[in-house]
């Protein structure tokens, strides 16, 4: 009886999964069947949205066809997931019927939830989607003097060094433009430093300090008061500013939560061999998981590398070995033409190290072949 | 090993939580909870130990304990 897998979501994880499997798997012989469900046609590669505002790249930049990337024995369904039942192990679908699996991977990501602080859809602009990174780059090609504030609100959110290339695209960029001078930029963040990873906040304060950022550290709005444009923080503290730039709540899919498998839609698994704490056969990969790394496109990709290993060794009737162990990548732009990156695991913390023009252009370079990594190559 | 009297009713394991890091894992969790909740922060930072209390204290949130196992440490923390 040929076992089928599948995998919920076509991003990073789904796509490189998928692709992964069906290098592995025998799949015209019938030793399993691959089903991507995604709920649109396309895959978008979000770090495309951080050089948008900046007028670098376009909306059109940041997707392809799923259906070009996938392997084309995959079976790609364009639908959405509505429900889990891990105890059939049965999907329903928005408008196809139940959709039985054997294997259930789900790679849903994370979802955009700025109505969860009051006044933010009104009050903020954020670069975390299309939609949102071409309205931030109209309000910033007019932004000629005043407040900028960056606002890190969320917690989780994807990508943790984009908050601080942000800042400091933006400084260089108004530099560049001669404003500068009649722009004050002010960086927020949750804890006492201007970021999680101590390694990379102490790397980047000397260069707020050199670049005149100012920085408000435990600082988590809870309301934003569009009319006078001002923040109002859980810890009792106020900031005005005329452009607020947010990095805004976010949740996983509600069915997530619905199924048992994890709240606010993040699956609770396994942090190694990513397999879901409360369902049998079921897994997770990319944001979703709750792991103890970041929400990044590298964590995804690793994961979907060490599953596939697992589930290829599953259906064989193996003992699985390959494990996740935390590896995660990060670049991280210090202006508008030197990087830095990071990498680090479970195990080992991150060490920054000094900018240069090498690896902007390497991130940029990568960028671009992206897609190879979305076809399971790279 | 030594216990807490206090049990939570939701416990957060950051142990070896690289990004964004234990702090960061409960301001996410208690941020989205109702008043009363006791959460249990398990973490593998030393510096957790003042950085949780610190922020929690600005925060008018409530610190109930902390406790010392053989590899990681507990925090209980009370949303107010």
């Amino acid at each position: 009886m040929t076992q089928r897998i599948v995998i919920v979501g076509g991003g990073t994880g789904g796509a490189v999964l998928a692709n992964r499997l069906a290098d592995k798997l025998d799949l015209e012989n019938g030793e399993a069947e691959i089903v991507v469900i995604n709920d649109g046609p396309d895959h978008v590669y979000k770090p495309t949205f951080l050089y948008i505002p900046f007028g670098k790249r376009t909306v059109e930049d940041a997707s392809q066809p799923l259906v070009d990337l996938l392997d084309r024995r995959v079976d790609l369904v364009i639908d959405r997931v509505e429900a889990i039942d891990t105890s059939s192990k049965q999907l329903t679908m928005a408008t196809g019927d139940p959709m039985p699996y054997d294997y259930l991977v789900l790679a849903t990501g994370s979802k955009l939830a700025p109505e969860e602080v009051p006044g933010l859809k009104e009050g903020g602009h954020h670069f975390y989607d299309p939609e949102g990174a071409a309205r931030l780059r109209d309000a910033l090609a007019e932004f000629e003097s005043g407040h900028l504030v960056l606002s890190v609100i969320g917690v989780p959110h994807m990508c943790p060094a984009a908050p601080l290339e942000f800042v400091f695209m933006a400084d260089e960029w108004l530099r560049e433009l001669g404003r500068r001078d009649d722009i004050e930029i002010t960086y927020t963040y949750p804890i006492q430093r201007i970021h999680g990873l101590e390694p990379v906040a102490e790397w980047a304060q000397p260069r707020f300090d050199e670049k005149g950022i100012n920085a408000e550290t435990f600082f988590n709005p809870e309301e934003i008061d569009a009319e006078n444009q001002v923040i109002k923080t859980m810890e009792g503290t106020e900031l005005d500013y005329d452009l607020l730039v947010a990095i805004p709540p976010h949740t996983g899919d509600p069915m997530i939560e619905a199924a048992g498998l994890g709240d606010n839609g993040w699956v609770e698994v396994d942090k190694h061999t990513l397999e879901a704490m409360h369902a049998e056969d079921v897994y997770a990969i990319g944001d979703t998981a709750d792991v103890p790394t970041s929400k990044a496109g590298s964590v995804a990709h690793y994961e979907a590398g060490a599953l596939a290993d697992r589930l290829v060794s599953e259906l064989h009737g193996q003992v699985p070995t390959d494990r996740y162990g935390g590896k995660t990548i990060c670049f991280i732009e210090a202006g508008m033409d030197e990087g830095t990156f990071i990498e680090f695991d479970y195990e080992r913390p991150p060490e920054p190290r000094p900018e240069n023009k090498f690896i902007h252009w390497a991130k940029l370079a990568y960028n671009e072949s992206y897609w190879l990594t979305a076809r399971g190559h790279m | 090993m030594s216990e807490s009297e206090y049990e939570a009713d939701v416990t957060i394991d950051s142990r070896g939580a690289g990004c964004p890091g234990p702090l960061m894992d409960l301001i996410g969790k208690i941020k989205s909870a109702d008043a009363g909740m006791v959460f249990e922060l398990q973490t593998t930072d030393s510096s957790s130990k003042n950085d949780v209390p610190e922020w929690v204290e600005k925060a008018n949130h409530e610190l109930l304990d902390i406790v010392d196992h053989d590899d990681y440490w507990s925090i209980f923390v009370k949303k107010s």
